[in-house]
Protein backbone atom coordinates (compact mmCIF):
# COMPACT_ATOMS: atom_id res chain seq x y z
CA UNK A 1 0.00 0.00 0.00
CA UNK A 2 2.60 2.57 0.62
CA UNK A 3 4.20 1.88 -2.71
CA UNK A 4 1.09 3.68 -3.98
CA UNK A 5 1.32 6.80 -1.93
CA UNK A 6 -0.47 9.88 -3.37
CA UNK A 7 -0.66 8.70 -6.91
CA UNK A 8 -4.11 10.71 -6.49
CA UNK A 9 -2.03 13.98 -5.60
CA UNK A 10 0.28 13.01 -8.86
CA UNK A 11 -2.62 13.55 -11.33
CA UNK A 12 -3.96 15.92 -9.60
CA UNK A 13 -1.32 18.33 -10.15
CA UNK A 14 -1.15 16.79 -13.68
CA UNK A 15 -4.74 17.95 -14.39
CA UNK A 16 -4.22 21.31 -12.97
CA UNK A 17 -1.35 21.39 -15.84
CA UNK A 18 -3.77 20.77 -18.59
CA UNK A 19 -6.03 23.02 -16.94
CA UNK A 20 -3.19 25.62 -17.22
CA UNK A 21 -2.62 24.66 -20.96
CA UNK A 22 -6.33 25.09 -22.20
CA UNK A 23 -7.21 28.51 -19.84
CA UNK A 24 -8.27 31.17 -22.36
CA UNK A 25 -6.24 33.92 -22.25
CA UNK A 26 -5.67 37.46 -24.45
CA UNK A 27 -3.90 36.64 -27.29
CA UNK A 28 -0.71 38.46 -26.65
CA UNK A 29 -0.10 36.44 -23.35
CA UNK A 30 -0.75 33.31 -24.74
CA UNK A 31 2.18 33.02 -27.14
CA UNK A 32 4.75 33.18 -23.98
CA UNK A 33 2.36 30.41 -22.01
CA UNK A 34 5.04 27.66 -20.47
CA UNK A 35 4.37 24.30 -21.40
CA UNK A 36 2.98 23.44 -18.19
CA UNK A 37 2.13 19.69 -18.68
CA UNK A 38 5.57 19.04 -19.97
CA UNK A 39 6.98 20.74 -17.14
CA UNK A 40 5.22 19.11 -14.88
CA UNK A 41 5.79 16.06 -15.97
CA UNK A 42 9.43 16.56 -16.38
CA UNK A 43 9.67 17.09 -12.68
CA UNK A 44 7.65 14.08 -11.47
CA UNK A 45 9.95 12.25 -13.73
CA UNK A 46 12.82 13.90 -12.09
CA UNK A 47 11.37 13.34 -8.50
CA UNK A 48 9.91 9.59 -8.79
CA UNK A 49 11.16 7.99 -11.93
CA UNK A 50 9.64 4.80 -11.15
CA UNK A 51 6.31 6.03 -10.72
CA UNK A 52 6.19 8.89 -13.10
CA UNK A 53 7.56 7.97 -16.91
CA UNK A 54 7.21 7.50 -20.63
CA UNK A 55 3.51 5.80 -20.18
CA UNK A 56 2.48 9.00 -18.29
CA UNK A 57 4.26 11.26 -20.16
CA UNK A 58 2.65 9.65 -23.50
CA UNK A 59 -1.09 9.52 -22.16
CA UNK A 60 -0.32 13.59 -20.82
CA UNK A 61 0.88 14.36 -24.27
CA UNK A 62 -1.79 12.51 -26.26
CA UNK A 63 -4.32 14.68 -23.95
CA UNK A 64 -2.58 17.95 -24.65
CA UNK A 65 -3.01 16.68 -28.51
CA UNK A 66 -7.05 16.37 -27.94
CA UNK A 67 -7.16 19.42 -25.84
CA UNK A 68 -5.49 21.85 -28.29
CA UNK A 69 -6.04 20.34 -31.68
CA UNK A 70 -2.61 19.73 -33.18
CA UNK A 71 -2.58 15.83 -34.86
CA UNK A 72 -2.52 13.60 -32.47
CA UNK A 73 0.26 11.82 -31.17
CA UNK A 74 2.30 14.64 -32.16
CA UNK A 75 2.87 15.89 -28.77
CA UNK A 76 2.54 12.51 -27.45
CA UNK A 77 5.64 11.60 -29.24
CA UNK A 78 7.02 14.65 -28.23
CA UNK A 79 6.39 14.43 -24.60
CA UNK A 80 7.77 11.25 -24.79
CA UNK A 81 11.35 11.86 -26.19
CA UNK A 82 12.01 14.44 -23.88
CA UNK A 83 10.65 12.45 -20.99
CA UNK A 84 12.71 9.51 -22.03
CA UNK A 85 16.22 11.82 -21.86
CA UNK A 86 15.26 13.07 -18.60
CA UNK A 87 14.13 9.62 -17.23
CA UNK A 88 17.62 8.22 -18.43
CA UNK A 89 19.26 10.84 -16.92
CA UNK A 90 17.48 12.14 -13.77
CA UNK A 91 20.38 10.79 -11.24
CA UNK A 92 22.79 13.47 -13.05
CA UNK A 93 20.27 16.26 -13.48
CA UNK A 94 18.75 16.18 -9.93
CA UNK A 95 22.09 16.60 -9.10
CA UNK A 96 22.52 20.47 -10.61
CA UNK A 97 21.53 23.26 -8.93
CA UNK A 98 18.24 24.73 -10.13
CA UNK A 99 19.70 27.21 -12.01
CA UNK A 100 21.37 24.91 -13.92
CA UNK A 101 18.43 22.75 -14.37
CA UNK A 102 16.55 24.99 -15.55
CA UNK A 103 19.45 26.04 -18.50
CA UNK A 104 19.45 22.00 -19.24
CA UNK A 105 15.12 22.39 -19.32
CA UNK A 106 15.52 24.84 -21.59
CA UNK A 107 17.56 22.64 -24.45
CA UNK A 108 15.18 19.84 -23.89
CA UNK A 109 11.96 22.32 -24.37
CA UNK A 110 14.00 23.85 -27.61
CA UNK A 111 14.05 20.11 -28.88
CA UNK A 112 10.38 19.73 -28.01
CA UNK A 113 9.12 22.25 -29.89
CA UNK A 114 11.94 21.10 -32.56
CA UNK A 115 9.97 18.22 -32.84
CA UNK A 116 6.91 19.36 -32.89
CA UNK A 117 7.48 21.81 -35.30
CA UNK A 118 9.40 18.91 -37.71
CA UNK A 119 6.49 16.45 -37.45
CA UNK A 120 3.95 19.22 -37.80
CA UNK A 121 5.69 20.51 -40.88
CA UNK A 122 5.67 17.05 -42.24
CA UNK A 123 2.14 16.67 -41.61
CA UNK A 124 0.07 19.50 -42.31
CA UNK A 125 3.02 21.66 -43.54
CA UNK A 126 3.05 24.99 -40.71
CA UNK A 127 5.85 27.76 -41.07
CA UNK A 128 7.96 28.55 -38.96
CA UNK A 129 8.02 31.77 -37.12
CA UNK A 130 10.70 32.29 -34.18
CA UNK A 131 7.91 33.56 -32.04
CA UNK A 132 7.08 29.93 -31.69
CA UNK A 133 10.00 29.33 -29.36
CA UNK A 134 8.90 32.03 -26.60
CA UNK A 135 7.90 29.42 -24.88
CA UNK A 136 10.86 28.15 -23.84
CA UNK A 137 12.43 30.85 -22.38
CA UNK A 138 9.22 31.44 -20.11
CA UNK A 139 9.62 27.74 -19.53
CA UNK A 140 12.86 28.03 -18.02
CA UNK A 141 11.89 31.50 -16.11
CA UNK A 142 9.10 29.90 -14.70
CA UNK A 143 11.46 26.39 -13.58
CA UNK A 144 12.82 27.54 -10.78
CA UNK A 145 9.46 28.44 -9.16
CA UNK A 146 7.53 25.03 -10.75
CA UNK A 147 10.62 23.11 -9.15
CA UNK A 148 10.12 25.02 -5.48
CA UNK A 149 6.37 24.58 -5.95
CA UNK A 150 6.24 21.11 -6.86
CA UNK A 151 8.90 20.08 -4.16
CA UNK A 152 6.99 21.76 -0.94
CA UNK A 153 4.15 20.14 -2.74
CA UNK A 154 5.44 16.45 -3.20
CA UNK A 155 6.85 17.04 0.79
CA UNK A 156 3.56 18.38 2.15
CA UNK A 157 1.32 15.27 0.93
CA UNK A 158 4.42 12.99 1.11
CA UNK A 159 4.14 11.45 -1.96
CA UNK A 160 6.56 8.92 -3.15
CA UNK B 1 17.18 -1.46 -5.87
CA UNK B 2 16.75 -4.19 -8.35
CA UNK B 3 14.09 -1.63 -10.39
CA UNK B 4 16.89 0.84 -11.21
CA UNK B 5 19.23 -2.09 -12.66
CA UNK B 6 16.23 -3.00 -14.90
CA UNK B 7 15.94 0.43 -16.04
CA UNK B 8 17.43 1.14 -18.86
CA UNK B 9 16.08 -1.18 -21.27
CA UNK B 10 12.90 -1.27 -20.10
CA UNK B 11 12.87 2.43 -20.99
CA UNK B 12 14.42 1.98 -24.25
CA UNK B 13 11.69 -0.65 -25.18
CA UNK B 14 8.59 2.22 -23.56
CA UNK B 15 9.96 4.78 -25.71
CA UNK B 16 10.11 2.31 -28.65
CA UNK B 17 6.27 1.89 -27.94
CA UNK B 18 5.29 4.77 -27.35
CA UNK B 19 6.81 6.29 -30.39
CA UNK B 20 5.45 3.42 -32.45
CA UNK B 21 1.60 4.12 -31.22
CA UNK B 22 2.49 8.28 -31.73
CA UNK B 23 2.57 7.43 -35.17
CA UNK B 24 0.49 5.46 -35.71
CA UNK B 25 -2.31 7.84 -33.98
CA UNK B 26 -0.38 10.44 -36.74
CA UNK B 27 -1.21 8.30 -39.27
CA UNK B 28 -4.90 7.64 -38.71
CA UNK B 29 -5.70 11.21 -37.54
CA UNK B 30 -3.90 12.73 -41.00
CA UNK B 31 -4.74 10.01 -43.68
CA UNK B 32 -7.78 8.15 -42.80
CA UNK B 33 -11.84 9.21 -42.52
CA UNK B 34 -11.80 7.77 -38.94
CA UNK B 35 -10.26 10.66 -37.74
CA UNK B 36 -12.78 12.98 -37.39
CA UNK B 37 -15.16 10.46 -35.59
CA UNK B 38 -12.63 9.83 -33.10
CA UNK B 39 -11.63 13.57 -32.14
CA UNK B 40 -15.39 13.82 -31.92
CA UNK B 41 -15.50 11.61 -29.61
CA UNK B 42 -12.43 12.85 -28.04
CA UNK B 43 -13.68 16.67 -27.70
CA UNK B 44 -16.57 15.60 -25.77
CA UNK B 45 -14.60 13.41 -23.20
CA UNK B 46 -12.50 16.55 -22.43
CA UNK B 47 -15.01 18.79 -22.97
CA UNK B 48 -15.74 19.59 -18.78
CA UNK B 49 -11.94 20.09 -18.86
CA UNK B 50 -12.74 23.26 -21.08
CA UNK B 51 -15.77 24.29 -18.82
CA UNK B 52 -13.45 24.07 -15.81
CA UNK B 53 -10.73 26.02 -17.20
CA UNK B 54 -12.44 29.02 -18.73
CA UNK B 55 -14.72 29.07 -15.03
CA UNK B 56 -12.16 31.75 -13.84
CA UNK B 57 -13.03 33.95 -16.54
CA UNK B 58 -16.04 33.50 -16.11
CA UNK B 59 -16.41 34.29 -12.98
CA UNK B 60 -14.43 37.61 -13.75
CA UNK B 61 -16.54 38.69 -16.49
CA UNK B 62 -19.64 37.95 -14.63
CA UNK B 63 -17.73 40.03 -11.43
CA UNK B 64 -16.70 42.93 -13.44
CA UNK B 65 -20.59 42.97 -14.61
CA UNK B 66 -22.08 42.87 -11.29
CA UNK B 67 -19.57 45.94 -10.03
CA UNK B 68 -20.64 47.61 -13.33
CA UNK B 69 -22.00 50.91 -11.96
CA UNK B 70 -25.58 52.05 -12.53
CA UNK B 71 -24.88 54.92 -14.68
CA UNK B 72 -22.97 52.94 -16.87
CA UNK B 73 -25.05 50.41 -17.33
CA UNK B 74 -28.22 52.63 -18.20
CA UNK B 75 -25.40 54.26 -20.78
CA UNK B 76 -24.94 51.12 -22.12
CA UNK B 77 -28.79 50.16 -22.40
CA UNK B 78 -29.40 53.40 -24.36
CA UNK B 79 -26.55 52.91 -27.02
CA UNK B 80 -27.56 49.14 -27.61
CA UNK B 81 -31.13 50.00 -28.04
CA UNK B 82 -29.79 52.53 -30.37
CA UNK B 83 -28.17 50.26 -32.10
CA UNK B 84 -31.17 48.05 -32.51
CA UNK B 85 -33.31 50.58 -33.83
CA UNK B 86 -30.96 51.54 -36.43
CA UNK B 87 -30.09 48.02 -37.57
CA UNK B 88 -34.46 47.08 -37.33
CA UNK B 89 -34.49 50.10 -39.94
CA UNK B 90 -31.45 48.44 -41.99
CA UNK B 91 -33.16 44.91 -41.42
CA UNK B 92 -36.32 46.63 -43.09
CA UNK B 93 -34.55 47.52 -46.74
CA UNK B 94 -32.92 44.69 -46.32
CA UNK B 95 -36.37 42.37 -46.18
CA UNK B 96 -37.23 44.45 -49.19
CA UNK B 97 -34.19 44.06 -50.92
CA UNK B 98 -34.12 40.34 -50.67
CA UNK B 99 -37.98 39.59 -51.98
CA UNK B 100 -36.91 41.70 -54.80
CA UNK B 101 -33.51 39.87 -55.25
CA UNK B 102 -35.65 36.85 -55.11
CA UNK B 103 -38.08 37.99 -57.96
CA UNK B 104 -35.46 38.79 -60.33
CA UNK B 105 -33.53 35.62 -59.43
CA UNK B 106 -36.56 33.62 -59.96
CA UNK B 107 -36.80 35.88 -63.44
CA UNK B 108 -33.58 34.53 -64.27
CA UNK B 109 -34.41 31.00 -63.37
CA UNK B 110 -31.29 30.75 -60.94
CA UNK B 111 -31.17 29.63 -57.94
CA UNK B 112 -32.72 31.54 -55.24
CA UNK B 113 -30.53 32.69 -51.63
CA UNK B 114 -31.12 30.80 -49.15
CA UNK B 115 -31.41 32.62 -45.42
CA UNK B 116 -30.79 29.86 -43.18
CA UNK B 117 -31.44 29.11 -39.49
CA UNK B 118 -28.74 30.50 -37.18
CA UNK B 119 -27.29 29.73 -33.99
CA UNK B 120 -25.40 32.12 -31.14
CA UNK B 121 -22.21 29.71 -29.92
CA UNK B 122 -20.00 31.50 -27.30
CA UNK B 123 -16.48 30.30 -27.50
CA UNK B 124 -15.39 28.06 -24.43
CA UNK B 125 -11.35 28.02 -25.58
CA UNK B 126 -9.29 29.43 -27.87
CA UNK B 127 -6.13 27.44 -28.11
CA UNK B 128 -2.84 29.98 -29.18
CA UNK B 129 -0.75 27.08 -30.56
CA UNK B 130 0.47 28.99 -33.96
CA UNK B 131 -0.06 24.82 -35.59
CA UNK B 132 -3.20 24.65 -34.97
CA UNK B 133 -6.16 27.62 -34.57
CA UNK B 134 -8.95 26.43 -33.36
CA UNK B 135 -11.65 27.13 -31.02
CA UNK B 136 -14.00 24.96 -29.37
CA UNK B 137 -17.73 26.27 -28.58
CA UNK B 138 -20.34 25.94 -26.29
CA UNK B 139 -22.73 24.39 -28.73
CA UNK B 140 -22.59 20.39 -29.67
CA UNK B 141 -24.96 17.64 -31.27
CA UNK B 142 -27.37 18.13 -29.14
CA UNK B 143 -27.75 21.94 -30.42
CA UNK B 144 -28.25 20.61 -33.95
CA UNK B 145 -24.59 21.31 -34.95
CA UNK B 146 -22.93 19.43 -37.49
CA UNK B 147 -19.47 19.24 -39.44
CA UNK B 148 -18.21 21.42 -42.24
CA UNK B 149 -20.78 23.86 -40.81
CA UNK B 150 -19.47 27.58 -41.25
CA UNK B 151 -18.88 30.29 -38.59
CA UNK B 152 -19.15 33.97 -38.70
CA UNK B 153 -18.97 36.56 -36.21
CA UNK B 154 -20.78 40.44 -36.54
CA UNK B 155 -17.66 41.78 -39.09
CA UNK B 156 -16.95 38.39 -41.23
CA UNK B 157 -16.51 34.62 -41.64
CA UNK B 158 -14.42 32.98 -38.72
CA UNK B 159 -14.02 29.40 -39.79
CA UNK B 160 -15.94 26.36 -39.54
CA UNK B 161 -16.69 23.14 -37.36
CA UNK B 162 -14.42 20.34 -37.62
CA UNK B 163 -15.94 18.18 -34.65
CA UNK B 164 -18.74 18.16 -32.84
CA UNK B 165 -19.29 16.53 -29.03
CA UNK B 166 -23.22 16.69 -27.50
CA UNK B 167 -22.25 19.51 -25.74
CA UNK B 168 -19.22 21.08 -27.09
CA UNK B 169 -17.77 21.33 -30.62
CA UNK B 170 -14.30 22.60 -31.97
CA UNK B 171 -13.95 25.02 -35.10
CA UNK B 172 -10.97 25.51 -37.30
CA UNK B 173 -10.85 28.86 -38.13
CA UNK B 174 -9.39 30.67 -41.39
CA UNK B 175 -6.79 31.67 -40.49
CA UNK B 176 -5.47 28.02 -40.11
CA UNK B 177 -2.94 26.67 -42.15
CA UNK B 178 -4.48 23.60 -43.25
CA UNK B 179 -7.74 25.96 -43.70
CA UNK B 180 -8.56 27.26 -47.61
CA UNK B 181 -11.69 28.85 -48.79
CA UNK B 182 -13.28 30.06 -52.20
CA UNK B 183 -13.25 33.70 -52.52
CA UNK B 184 -14.56 36.09 -54.96
CA UNK B 185 -12.90 39.72 -55.11
CA UNK B 186 -15.90 42.21 -54.56
CA UNK B 187 -14.79 44.84 -57.09
CA UNK B 188 -14.00 42.79 -60.44
CA UNK B 189 -15.63 38.84 -59.45
CA UNK B 190 -12.56 37.11 -59.79
CA UNK B 191 -12.60 33.91 -58.06
CA UNK B 192 -9.42 32.46 -56.60
CA UNK B 193 -8.70 31.14 -53.04
CA UNK B 194 -7.81 32.01 -50.07
CA UNK B 195 -5.40 29.75 -47.79
CA UNK B 196 -4.40 30.47 -43.67
CA UNK B 197 -0.74 30.85 -42.68
CA UNK B 198 -1.06 30.09 -39.39
CA UNK B 199 -0.92 33.53 -38.40
CA UNK B 200 -3.84 35.69 -37.15
CA UNK B 201 -4.20 38.64 -39.37
CA UNK B 202 -3.19 37.34 -42.30
CA UNK B 203 -4.03 34.83 -45.22
CA UNK B 204 -2.64 34.22 -48.41
CA UNK B 205 -4.60 34.27 -51.57
CA UNK B 206 -3.37 32.07 -54.23
CA UNK B 207 -2.95 30.97 -57.96
CA UNK B 208 -3.87 34.65 -58.99
CA UNK B 209 -2.30 35.09 -62.38
CA UNK B 210 0.30 37.83 -62.90
CA UNK B 211 -2.47 39.82 -65.16
CA UNK B 212 -5.44 39.47 -62.69
CA UNK B 213 -6.66 42.92 -61.46
CA UNK B 214 -6.44 43.06 -57.59
CA UNK B 215 -5.20 46.07 -55.69
CA UNK B 216 -4.66 46.54 -52.14
CA UNK B 217 -8.03 47.08 -50.80
CA UNK B 218 -9.99 44.95 -52.51
CA UNK B 219 -12.86 43.26 -50.72
CA UNK B 220 -12.82 39.61 -50.53
CA UNK B 221 -16.50 38.01 -50.06
CA UNK B 222 -17.04 34.18 -50.12
CA UNK B 223 -18.02 32.59 -53.28
CA UNK B 224 -20.21 30.12 -52.14
CA UNK B 225 -18.68 27.48 -54.63
CA UNK B 226 -17.01 25.51 -51.50
CA UNK B 227 -19.98 24.31 -51.50
CA UNK B 228 -19.92 24.61 -47.71
CA UNK B 229 -19.75 29.10 -47.08
CA UNK B 230 -22.66 30.58 -48.39
CA UNK B 231 -22.26 33.20 -50.66
CA UNK B 232 -21.78 36.82 -50.29
CA UNK B 233 -20.38 36.92 -46.86
CA UNK B 234 -16.78 39.17 -46.21
CA UNK B 235 -14.08 37.23 -45.34
CA UNK B 236 -10.81 39.47 -45.80
CA UNK B 237 -9.80 42.65 -47.26
CA UNK B 238 -6.51 42.73 -49.68
CA UNK B 239 -3.37 44.06 -47.84
CA UNK B 240 -0.51 43.61 -50.05
CA UNK B 241 0.17 42.44 -53.49
CA UNK B 242 3.79 41.90 -55.02
CA UNK B 243 4.08 41.50 -58.76
CA UNK B 244 6.93 39.16 -59.21
CA UNK B 245 7.44 39.01 -63.16
CA UNK B 246 9.65 36.16 -62.58
CA UNK B 247 6.97 33.79 -60.70
CA UNK B 248 4.04 32.16 -62.60
CA UNK B 249 1.83 33.85 -59.81
CA UNK B 250 1.18 37.29 -58.03
CA UNK B 251 1.64 37.13 -54.22
CA UNK B 252 -1.32 38.15 -52.40
CA UNK B 253 -2.01 38.69 -48.63
CA UNK B 254 -4.69 39.47 -46.80
CA UNK B 255 -6.34 40.58 -43.77
CA UNK B 256 -9.44 39.10 -42.32
CA UNK B 257 -12.12 40.82 -41.28
CA UNK B 258 -13.00 39.08 -38.32
CA UNK B 259 -11.01 39.15 -35.25
CA UNK B 260 -9.84 36.12 -34.79
CA UNK B 261 -7.57 36.70 -31.77
CA UNK B 262 -10.48 38.09 -29.79
CA UNK B 263 -13.85 36.47 -31.05
CA UNK B 264 -16.08 35.67 -27.96
CA UNK B 265 -19.30 34.80 -29.58
CA UNK B 266 -19.76 33.39 -33.43
CA UNK B 267 -22.95 32.46 -35.22
CA UNK B 268 -23.40 29.03 -36.78
CA UNK B 269 -25.39 29.26 -40.00
CA UNK B 270 -27.25 26.82 -41.50
CA UNK B 271 -27.05 27.41 -45.00
CA UNK B 272 -30.58 25.85 -46.12
CA UNK B 273 -31.75 22.93 -47.87
CA UNK B 274 -32.03 24.30 -50.85
CA UNK B 275 -28.57 25.18 -51.33
CA UNK B 276 -27.37 21.38 -50.71
CA UNK B 277 -30.40 20.45 -53.68
CA UNK B 278 -28.57 23.06 -55.91
CA UNK B 279 -25.31 21.16 -55.19
CA UNK B 280 -26.01 17.75 -54.97
CA UNK B 281 -26.32 17.20 -58.71
CA UNK B 282 -22.68 18.14 -59.05
CA UNK B 283 -21.48 15.37 -57.26
CA UNK B 284 -21.60 12.27 -59.29
CA UNK B 285 -18.93 13.79 -61.83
Amino acid sequence: MRRSNGLGFIYLSLLVALLLTVMPMPQQVKLFRPDWALLVVLYWTMALPGRVNILTAFVLGFLTDVLVGTVLGVNALAFSVVTFIVAVNYLKIRNFSVIQQALLLGLFLALYHLLLFWLSHFLTGVYFLPAYLWPVLTGMLVWPWLFWLLRRYRRQFKIQ
Amino acid sequence: MNAIFSRGPLLGLRLLLAVLCSVGLMMVDRYTERSTQLRSFLTSAVSPLFYVASLPETLLSGATEQFMSHQRLLDENARLKETLLRQNGQLQLLGYLQQENSKLRALLGSAPLTDGQRLVAEVLAVYSHPFSHQVVLNKGSNDGVTEHQPLIDESGVVGQIVSVGPTSSRALLISDNTHALSVRAERTGIRTVAEGLGQWDLLRVIHLPQSADIREGDRLLTSGLDGLFPEGYPVAVVSRVQKDESQPFMTVYATPYAQLDRIRHVLLLWPGARLDDVLSPEEPN
